[in-house]
C-alpha cells in the first residue's frame, strides 16, 4: 500500500499533461452478479440481451467511444464465451482507437473478485471508469473527468467520482422509476464530497441516522432521497488496490463504498457528480428494463437509439415514435400505435394490435393479436388471437393460438405456451428447471457458482432438451414446453416491485393504507422522543411492557409442560433423577431459570394435592405433605438459593388466591411443612416476610396469617445466635 | 398586524452571575449603558409592534422592570408585565399568561436577544406560508470575533460552537428536523417519511435557534394544554410541533373556535388549502400539500402543518446574552461593529476626562463619569458617574455604574459591576466584580470572580 499511495502522490504532483499520456480507459463488467434476470441469464449473459432489439452491451461500448475512452477492458464471467464470441465478431473488435479486450475469469463471484483480477493484470495506468454492461447513458465523461483529476491534485485521497442523477423515488412505493430500491445520500453541497449512502433504507425503521461527527464536520449537509446512482464511477488506480488490500469487498457499494464511508483511518473520499441533462441508467432488473426501453424509444438516450445505432437506412423512425425496419410485412388490417419498435423480416398478421412494445427480428405474429407493453425478441412465432401485455419473450418462444399472457410474465428461451393456455402474472417460464439450491445469498445477491456453470448447461441443453420435456408439457397446456418457476415463499409479494408490468393499481391503494399506519406509529414513536426524560422512560416501559407481554406467554406454556411432565412422572412412577433432566430440558427449550422451575414444580405439585379427592382440609393438608415428601428430591434440585426459594414462596401465596383457594386456610402450614422437608431454609421465609413488611394491606393476608409461624422462626434464630 | 408579541424576558440566572443579582435581575443588566431588555423593545418598536406583554420570573423581578419599562418607554409602547413564578420554563411561562393571548399569531421573543433581525420579517413569513411556527434562525456567531486583540489567541483553537442541528427544505423555507441540547452530541436521527415526502434535506449545524419565534395561537395554546410534561419553547414545544408536521396533531384551521377533542378534527376546508397556496405565492404547491393529497390528486386525506424557518442574513447580528463570554461578546459588538444596534449617540455627553487620558475607538464612556489623568481606554464599555483615578487602564472590559476605580488599576478582560470600589493599584485580569463589591488596594486577580456575600 505504502509504495502504492507514494506512486500516486508522486504522478499528482505532475503536471496535467503527464496525466492526459495515458490513454483514457474503462472497465466493462459484463456481468452484474446478480440473478435478478433469471432464468433468462441461464442460458444467454445478461449483456447480451436485446434491448430494443440491440445488444445491451452495444449501448454501453457506443457510448464509451464517443466519450472518448480509448481503451476499455471487459470483464466477463458468466457464459464469458459467448460475450467474446460476440465481442470478436461484432465491429468494435476492429474500431480505430478504441480497443476492446476481454479478460476472462470462470470463478468469480462478485464486483470485487473482477477488481482484485484486473489489479492482478495490472492494465489499468491511471484514472478510468468503472461501469456494468447494462449502463445506458448519454451523459459527457469529460467534465467528470475533469473534475475529478482536478480534486486529485488538490487531495490526493479523492479516489472517486460517482455520477447521480435526478430521480425522485415513488411515494407509495419508494422504489425509484428504475425500480431499484430509494436510496439515501448525504453530500457536502460545497465539496459534493459523498458522506453517507444507504440503499437498504428498510433497516432503519423509519428513521435515518446520521453520524455524529459526520455532521460536526460539515457544517451543511445535504441529505438526498431523490438522487438515483448511476453506477457510473470515474476512479484512481488506488481503488483496484483497495479491492486488494480488503478482500472481503465484495460489492461496489455495499462494501465498498460504504466500506470508505466509515473507515476514518485511510481517509479516502468519494466525490459526486450529478448530470441534469443528460441520461444515464442501469438495466438491474425487469422494470428498469422496461423503463430504460421506453426512454430509448422516446430517444432520451439520444444519440444512442436505434436508427441511429444500426443505421438510418435498415430502421425508420416513423410518427407516433413507430419504428419500423426496412422489411417488415404488415397486414393492412394491423393497427401500429404508439412507441412500437418492429424489427427486421417480421410478419404481422390481419387486425393485429400493437402498442408500447418491441418486436424483434423476424418474428410471426398471426391475425387478432394484442400486444401491449411487451419485448418480443427474435424468432418468436404468435399465433392467431393471442394476448400480451406487459411480457417479455425470448427468442424462439412459440406461443400456441389463443394463448394468453397476464402482466409481468417472462418466457425463457424456446418456450412453448399451448393453446389458449393463460400464462399467470409474474411467472417465470423456462425450458430449464429451477435450480433447485437457489442461492442462499440471495440477499447479497452474488451469482454462485451456477453463474458460472450456466454456460455448461446451456450447451448440455441444446443437444438435450426432448426427452424430459414431454413430462412437463402440462405446465403450459397441450402442447406447451417449458417449466413454470415457482416463487420463493414471500418472495411472491415482493415479485410487483421488480417486474416488467407496471404495479396495479389496487397494490398501490394497499401500500398507502400499509405506509399510513406504519406512519402513525412512527409519529407516536417520535412523541415518545419528545422530552428528553420522557423518552427515556417510556421507551423503556414500553419495551418491558412488550417483553413482560411475551415471557408471559412464554411462562404460561412452560408450567403447562412443567406440569403435564410432572404429571406423568407422577402416574407411571418416573425416577426423580429422570423428571429433573426432563424439566431442565423443558427449562433449556424455553429459555427459563432455574427460579420458574421452582414455581413451575412447586404449582404442579401443589395443584395435584387440590385435585386429589379430599374431603376436609386437614386431608388436603395430608395430600400435600405426601406429595412433597415424594417429591421433595425434585423440587430442591430446583432451589439452590434464596431467591428461588421466596419465588417458591410468592407463587404459593399467588395460587391461595387464584387458583387454589382451598390452601388459602392451610398457608402457614404448608409454609411450616416446606420449612420442616428443608424445601424452605428460614432465611427465605424471614427474607419474604420483611419484603412483604412494606407491602399493601391486601397483600399482607398471608403474612398475618402466617405471623405466628415467623415470630417462632425470629426466635429459633436468635437463640442459635445466642448460642453461638 | 394582528400580532400579539410575548417577551420572556427571564429572571435571575445562574449562568450569569455574579453580574445579575436580586437588584439586577436579567433583564436589566447593562449593556452598552442600556439594560438588555433595551434592544428587543427597541426593535420592536421599530418593527411598529407596539403591544407587548412582557414576562419576568419572579415579582421583585417583575417590579423593577416594570418600573423601567414604564420610565423608559412610556407613551411608545403598550407594555404589560407578567409576573410568573420562577423555574417553570419557557412553556410553563407561556401557559400561566396563556389567558393574555387573543390574537390569531403569537410572537414570542427572548428577552436577552441583541439583534438585529427584523421581526416584522420573521411575522411575515409565518403569515405567507400560514405556518404553525415560524422559528428564527442566525448563523451561530463566533465567540470572540478576530477584531479583539487579547482574547484572540484563545479563541483561535476554538471551533464555532454548535448550538442547533436543523434539517430545512431544499427553498430553505420550511424547518424539518430541529435538535437542540443534548441531542446535538447524538447521532441525527431524521424521520424517513419526511425525507420521502420532500426529496432532499438540507442539514446544517452552522445555524442557531435564535429563540424567536412566531406561533399559530391555537395550536400553541393546544399544544401546551395537551402536552403538560413540556417545559421549553425551545426543546420541547418547537420540535414536537417540527416532528409531527405531516402527521399533525394540532388543530390547523383557521377558525379559532375549532373543537378540539383529541382527534376530531375539522377537516381542513378546501377553500383554506387555496388561500394557502394563493399566500405561499408558489405555483408549485408545497411538499406539505402534496404530502397531503390523495394519489387522484383531489381531497386531502392527511393533515399537515408547516414548520416555517427565517433566516436572518449572515450579514445581520444575532446574538443572546446567555454567558458571560457572550455578555462580553455583545458589549464589544455594540459598541463596535454593530453599532447600529443603538440609536442613541455612543459617547454620552461631557465625560470628564483628565490630561493625557486616551480613550481608543469603540468604547462608550457614560455621562457624568470621570477620569484621572493618563488614563487608557480600549474596547471597553464605562457606565455613568464612574470615578476613575489616574493611571488606570481599562482594556476590553465592562465597566457598569457608579463603579470607583482607584488610582494605577489595571483591568482587563473584566466585568465590574454597579457600586464597586476597586482601590488602588487593584489588577484585574478575566475577573467578574459582583455589585457592591469592594476590592482592597493592591489585590492581583486573575479569572475569579468576586462577589458579596448574599446576606
Amino acid at each position: 500500500m505504502g509504495a502504492q499511495k507514494k506512486g500516486a502522490t508522486a504522478r499528482v504532483s505532475e503536471d496535467a499533461e503527464e496525466l492526459a499520456r495515458h490513454p483514457l480507459q474503462a472497465i466493462l463488467l459484463a456481468d452484474s452478479f446478480t440473478t435478478k434476470f433469471r432464468p433468462i441469464t441461464l442460458e444467454r449473459p445478461k449483456v447480451l440481451l436485446p434491448l430494443v432489439n440491440i445488444p445491451m452491451i452495444n449501448y454501453t461500448l457506443a457510448w464509451l467511444e464517443s466519450a472518448g475512452v480509448e481503451e476499455v477492458f471487459v470483464f466477463c464471467c458468466a457464459h464469458s464465451k459467448q460475450v467474446i464470441d460476440y465481442l470478436e465478431s461484432s465491429e468494435w473488435s476492429s474500431q480505430p482507437n478504441f480497443s476492446v479486450t476481454t479478460i476472462e475469469s470462470h470463478n468469480s463471484i462478485s464486483a470485487g473478485d473482477a477488481l482484485r483480477l484486473i489489479y492482478e493484470r495490472n492494465v489499468i495506468h491511471g484514472d478510468f471508469v468503472l461501469i456494468s454492461g447494462d449502463t445506458v447513458s448519454n451523459m459527457s465523461l469529460i467534465q467528470a473527468f475533469q473534475e475529478h483529476k482536478d480534486r486529485r491534485k488538490k487531495d490526493a485521497n479523492a479516489i472517486m467520482t460517482m455520477v447521480v442523477k435526478q430521480s425522485k423515488p415513488s411515494p407509495i412505493t419508494q422504489q425509484s422509476r428504475l425500480g431499484t430500491d430509494e436510496l439515501f445520500m448525504a453530500i457536502n453541497p460545497v465539496t459534493k464530497q459523498l458522506l453517507y449512502y444507504e440503499d437498504k433504507a428498510e433497516y432503519s425503521k423509519g428513521f435515518i441516522s446520521l453520524d455524529k461527527t459526520l455532521i460536526a464536520d460539515n457544517p451543511s449537509v445535504i441529505l438526498h432521497n431523490d438522487k438515483q446512482d448511476c453506477y457510473i464511477d470515474i476512479c484512481s488506480q488506488e481503488v483496484l488496490s483497495l479491492f486488494t488490500d480488503n478482500f472481503d469487498y465484495q460489492h461496489l457499494r455495499r462494501h465498498f463504498v460504504k466500506g470508505l464511508l466509515v473507515d476514518d483511518i485511510m481517509g479516502y473520499k468519494i466525490f459526486t457528480h450529478e448530470i441534469h441533462s443528460s441520461y444515464a441508467a442501469r438495466i438491474d432488473n425487469f422494470r428498469s428494463y422496461d423503463t430504460i426501453s421506453k426512454d430509448i424509444i422516446q430517444r432520451w438516450t439520444y444519440p444512442f437509439v436505434p436508427d441511429v445505432l444500426c443505421g438510418s437506412s435498415a430502421i425508420k423512425v416513423e410518427r407516433q415514435g413507430t419504428y419500423r425496419a426496412s422489411d417488415v410485412t404488415l397486414s393492412r388490417s394491423a393497427q401500429l400505435g404508439s412507441f412500437a419498435f418492429i424489427g427486421q423480416g417480421t410478419k404481422i398478421g390481419n387486425d393485429t394490435k400493437i402498442s408500447h412494445s418491441v418486436i424483434g427480428e423476424r418474428c410471426t405474429i398471426g391475425s387478432n393479436v394484442t400486444i401491449e407493453g411487451s419485448y418480443i425478441w427474435n424468432n418468436v412465432t404468435i399465433e392467431d388471437g393471442c394476448q400480451l401485455r406487459n411480457a417479455i419473450v425470448c427468442d424462439g418462444v412459440i406461443l400456441k393460438s389463443g394463448a394468453v399472457l397476464q402482466p409481468g410474465v417472462i418466457l425463457s428461451f424456446k418456450v412453448v405456451v399451448g393453446q389458449q393456455f393463460v400464462v399467470p402474472a409474474y411467472s417465470k417460464v423456462s425450458l430449464l428447471q429451477q435450480p433447485t439450491q437457489q442461492d442462499s445469498d440471495e440477499e447479497l445477491e452474488y451469482a454462485d457458482s451456477t453463474s458460472g456453470t450456466g454456460e455448461l448447461r446451456s450447451d448440455k441443453l441444446n443437444g438435450a432438451i426432448a426427452p424430459d420435456l414431454s413430462e412437463t408439457a402440462s405446465e403450459l397446456g397441450t402442447g406447451g414446453v417449458g417449466y413454470i418457476w415457482t416463487v420463493f415463499e414471500g418472495a411472491y409479494d415482493e415479485e410487483w416491485r421488480h417486474s416488467v408490468a407496471p404495479i396495479p393499481t389496487n397494490k398501490l391503494v394497499k401500500l398507502m393504507l400499509d405506509k399510513d399506519e406504519d406512519e402513525e406509529l412512527l409519529t407516536q414513536d417520535g412523541n415518545v422522543i419528545s422530552a428528553l426524560e420522557l423518552k427515556t422512560d417510556s421507551d423503556g416501559n414500553g419495551s418491558e411492557d412488550d417483553n413482560n407481554e411475551d415471557s408471559r406467554d412464554d411462562y404460561v406454556s412452560f408450567e403447562k409442560e412443567v406440569e403435564a411432565t410432572f404429571l406423568r412422572a407422577v402416574h407411571e412412577n418416573v425416577k426423580v433423577d429422570l423428571a429433573v433432566l426432563e424439566v431442565n430440558a423443558l427449562r433449556l427449550s424455553y429459555n427459563m431459570a432455574s427460579v420458574d422451575c421452582g414455581g413451575a414444580i412447586f404449582y404442579s405439585m401443589m395443584k395435584l394435592a387440590v385435585e386429589s379427592p379430599h374431603n376436609s382440609a386437614s386431608e388436603l393438608h395430608r395430600n400435600a405433605a405426601d406429595i412433597v415428601t415424594t417429591w421433595q428430591k425434585l423440587l430442591k434440585s430446583f432451589l439452590h438459593d434464596i431467591d428461588e426459594e421466596i419465588e417458591v414462596i410468592l407463587k404459593f401465596e399467588e395460587m391461595c388466591l387464584e387458583s387454589a383457594k382451598e390452601f388459602a386456610a392451610l398457608f402457614p402450614q404448608i409454609l411450616h411443612l416446606l420449612y420442616d422437608k428443608e424445601i424452605l431454609q428460614e432465611d427465605a421465609i424471614l427474607r419474604w416476610a420483611d419484603e412483604k413488611e412494606g407491602a399493601d394491606e391486601s397483600d399482607k393476608v398471608f403474612l398475618k396469617r402466617s405471623e405466628k409461624f415467623i415470630q417462632w422462626l425470629r426466635e429459633a434464630e436468635e437463640e442459635e445466635e445466642e448460642d453461638e | 398586524m394582528d400580532f400579539q408579541v410575548v417577551v420572556l424576558a427571564g429572571g435571575n440566572s445562574k449562568s450569569l452571575t455574579p453580574l445579575v443579582s436580586k437588584d439586577v435581575p436579567k433583564p436589566l443588566l447593562p449593556v452598552a449603558n442600556h439594560p438588555v431588555l433595551y434592544y428587543v423593545l427597541h426593535q420592536l418598536e421599530e418593527s411598529n409592534l407596539k403591544d407587548l406583554i412582557v414576562v419576568v420570573e419572579g415579582e421583585d423581578a417583575g417590579l423593577l422592570v416594570g418600573a423601567w419599562i414604564s420610565g423608559t418607554f412610556v407613551d411608545r409602547l403598550h407594555v404589560e408585565i407578567a409576573a410568573v413564578p420562577e423555574d417553570i420554563g419557557t412553556a410553563g411561562a407561556l401557559r400561566a399568561i396563556s389567558h393574555y393571548l387573543t390574537a390569531k399569531d403569537i410572537l414570542i421573543v427572548s428577552g436577552d436577544l441583541v439583534s438585529d433581525v427584523s421581526l416584522g420579517a420573521v411575522a411575515a413569513t409565518h403569515r405567507r406560508h400560514d405556518a404553525v411556527v415560524t422559528a428564527t434562525l442566525c448563523c451561530v456567531p463566533i465567540c470572540g470575533s478576530s477584531e479583539s486583540g487579547s482574547s484572540g489567541g484563545k479563541d483561535k483553537t476554538k471551533k464555532p460552537g454548535r448550538y442547533n442541528i436543523i434539517g430545512l427544505d431544499p427553498r430553505k423555507q420550511f424547518l424539518l428536523h430541529i435538535a437542540t441540547g443534548a441531542e446535538i452530541e447524538k447521532d441525527t436521527r431524521l424521520q424517513e417519511h419526511l425525507l420521502h415526502a420532500v426529496g432532499q434535506m438540507e442539514i446544517r449545524s452552522d445555524l442557531m435557534d435564535a429563540h424567536m419565534y412566531a406561533f399559530k395561537r391555537s395550536v400553541l395554546q393546544e399544544v401546551l394544554d395537551r402536552k403538560d410534561t413540556f417545559q421549553s419553547l425551545k426543546q420541547d414545544v418547537v420540535p414536537y410541533l417540527v416532528r409531527s408536521q405531516l402527521k399533525s396533531e394540532a388543530v390547523l384551521s383557521g377558525i379559532p373556535q375549532a373543537e378540539e377533542d383529541g382527534n376530531e378534527k375539522v377537516s381542513f376546508p378546501n377553500n383554506q388549502v387555496m388561500v394557502s397556496q394563493i399566500l405561499a405565492n408558489a405555483s408549485t404547491p408545497s411538499f406539505h400539500e402534496l404530502y397531503s393529497m390523495d394519489p387522484d390528486g383531489s381531497a386531502q386525506t392527511r393533515k399537515t402543518h408547516k414548520c416555517c424557518a427565517y433566516i436572518a442574513s449572515s450579514s445581520s447580528y444575532c446574538v443572546r446574552l446567555n454567558s458571560i463570554q457572550a455578555f462580553m461578546d455583545i458589549n464589544r459588538d455594540v459598541t463596535g461593529e454593530a453599532d447600529h444596534l443603538l440609536s442613541d449617540t455612543v459617547i454620552g455627553p461631557s465625560p470628564k476626562l483628565g490630561t493625557k487620558t486616551t480613550v481608543g475607538p469603540h468604547c462608550m464612556l457614560g455621562e457624568g463619569s470621570e477620569m484621572g489623568d493618563k488614563c487608557q481606554v480600549k474596547r471597553s464599555v464605562i457606565g455613568r458617574h464612574c470615578r476613575i483615578g489616574s493611571h488606570v487602564k481599562v482594556v476590553n472590559s465592562v465597566v457598569m455604574n457608579h463603579v470607583t476605580i482607584g488610582d494605577g488599576c489595571i483591568i482587563q478582560g473584566s466585568v465590574v459591576c454597579s457600586n464597586v470600589q476597586l482601590q488602588e493599584r487593584v489588577v484585574l485580569k478575566d475577573c467578574q466584580v459582583g455589585a457592591g463589591f469592594v476590592v482592597t488596594a493592591g489585590s492581583e486577580y486573575k479569572g475569579e470572580s468576586l462577589a458579596r456575600k448574599e446576606k
